[in-house]
């Protein structure tokens, strides 16, 4: 029953561009989306700055009826909507009114948290008295799988819909999810994904902890150091990524291009044991989860061309490397070229595993590994096992073919997806 | 407020929520909110919430639930503004 699963379709909401296009053009150019939040600095953040992706008044008219807009006061919904929508579009699969149930289709979209705003705005009323003022809206869009069910809406799918939520792995566990379910045959095709809203609400607990960079208000581009010496926590970021994850079968019957394969993956958790915690994964956990990725791909960890690393900008990215140094048994030139994308958008939360593995996959379809900036002053940690040239600053143009994605997340979860180019 | 003015603004309210345009056309007295425009029945609330903040009344819950045509929305609203 294991059936080849493919990725035919993507779309992206991301701080540094709205659409595939715009996106992989901000990858090649190095281009941030970490902006000064005016927001912030009146809230008296000590992080001010964030990644948000930008979207205009004429793009929300396109994705959503009049009647949708009024009281829409959910980011989340916003994002994973585009960018669901334009995945979809873009493998050719049918959507709108006109569109039938097709019972083979499905939607695996998570989320960290959804329409934190709109929780707000209930939040006052009800404290008010004035909870009948609430309306019809304020269920749809705060509830976890409002995202799926929005964009069921316009969709159509009649297999399984849902929302996962496991933190900062969620979009990659999407992935993981709807590829498990095409290989085990109860679905042809399903859209994989995750957004995560924008805003004080969302980011306001991590700036508590004291793990946001907080001397970048006046340089907002330098904020988001990943595997630099002077990391000093995760610029928060936002947004959302969609991938069509489909049977090779159906895939190649409907002449659907094709992005990539998906090899296979693997999903654990540490057990927030041996210094594994709500907030700090048990290295064990890390490489057993890349282990049985590669194991479970079936490819040799010679073999891959490039790692996009969870990598947040924090003290455990020298930690990271090494996991993946010491799981592939590989160091110095023999390490495969390694980027993290939170340089150009920030930590985009549960956004980040499908924005993330969105740019893993442009990078296999459109041949380059793209730079990390801010990384000029690469840890020595990490140097010690990587050397400077597989660590690119700025974007490399060559052939990749198979390229290992990870995300981990806050309850010592893990999940490692690996994608090739596609090879009949 | 006149009859006539009402249904206008009420025309102007419903609009957005119809999912019946044909029926939408004939938009009169005896429309009736869900059989004939086939508005979506969680709609009804939002509706309720434009018409009091077009009509600056409150409508209480029983009256909501007697809002079912156009008509209903009319006595309604006349009976709200009187009141006050």
């Amino acid at each position: 029953m294991n059936r080849r699963v493919v990725i035919t379709g993507m779309g992206v909401a991301a701080p540094n561009g709205v659409g595939l296009k715009a996106f992989s053009e901000a990858l090649k150019k190095g281009k941030s989306g970490i902006k000064f939040q005016p927001e912030l600095e009146r809230l008296k953040f000590r992080c001010q700055i964030a990644g948000k992706p930008e979207i205009s008044e004429e793009m929300l008219k396109e994705y959503f009826t009049d009647l949708e807009l009024r009281g829409l006061n959910s980011s989340g919904i916003v994002y994973g909507v585009i960018s669901g929508v334009d995945a979809w579009k873009d493998a050719g699969l049918p959507f709108g009114p006109e569109a039938e149930t097709d019972w083979d289709n499905g939607i695996i979209f998570g989320t960290g948290i959804l329409g934190v705003d709109k929780f707000r705005e209930a939040i006052h009323l009800i404290d008010d008295k004035n909870t009948r003022r609430l309306g019809s809206t304020s269920v749809v869009q705060t509830m976890a799988s409002g995202i799926s069910a929005y964009l069921n809406s316009k969709l159509a799918c009649g297999n399984q819909v849902t929302t996962n939520s496991s933190a900062c792995t969620t979009g990659t566990e999407a992935i993981l999810m709807a590829a498990d379910r095409i290989r085990a045959g109860k679905a042809k095709r399903i859209l994989a994904g995750s957004c995560g809203d924008s805003g004080p609400y969302v980011w306001g607990g991590f700036d508590a902890m004291r793990i946001l960079p907080h001397k970048y208000n006046d340089n907002p581009q330098a904020g988001s150091r990943p595997m630099s010496e002077s990391a000093a926590g995760f610029v928060p970021g936002s947004g959302a990524g969609a991938l069509v994850i489909e049977d090779l079968e159906s895939a190649l019957e409907r002449g659907a291009k094709i992005y990539a394969e998906i090899l296979g993956g693997h999903i654990n958790s540490g057990g927030q044991r041996n210094k594994g915690s709500l907030t700090a994964p048990n290295s064990e956990g890390v490489k057993k989860c890349i282990g049985n990725a590669i194991f479970d791909a079936g490819v040799r960890p010679d073999e891959l061309d490039t790692i996009n690393g969870h990598l947040t900008a924090t003290a455990m990215d020298p930690t990271e490397v090494a996991n993946w140094s010491e799981t592939l048994k590989l160091r110095g030139t023999k390490f495969p070229y390694i980027n993290s994308l939170k340089s150009l958008t920030g930590h985009c939360l549960s956004a980040g595993g499908s924005i993330e593995s969105v740019a893993s996959v442009l990078q296999i379809d459109e041949d380059f590994i793209f730079g990390n900036i801010n990384s000029e002053d690469l840890h020595p940690e990490i140097e010690k096992l990587v050397p400077r040239k597989n660590v690119p600053e700025k974007t490399l143009f060559k052939e990749v073919n198979i390229v290992a994605k990870a995300s981990f997340g806050f309850g010592d979860v893990n999940a490692v997806v690996i994608f090739s180019k596609f090879r009949d | 407020m006149e009859t006539k003015e009402i249904i206008y603004c009420l025309k102007k309210i419903v609009k957005p929520y119809v999912q019946n345009d044909l029926a939408f056309q004939d938009f009169g007295k005896d429309t009736d909110f869900i059989k004939d425009l086939e508005i979506n029945s969680a709609n009804l609330v939002d509706i309720v919430l434009d018409v009091e903040d077009e009509f600056n009344i409150a409508i209480d819950n029983d009256s909501m639930d007697k809002m079912l045509t156009v008509k209903d929305a009319v006595e309604i609203i006349k009976t709200k503004q009187q009141e006050q």
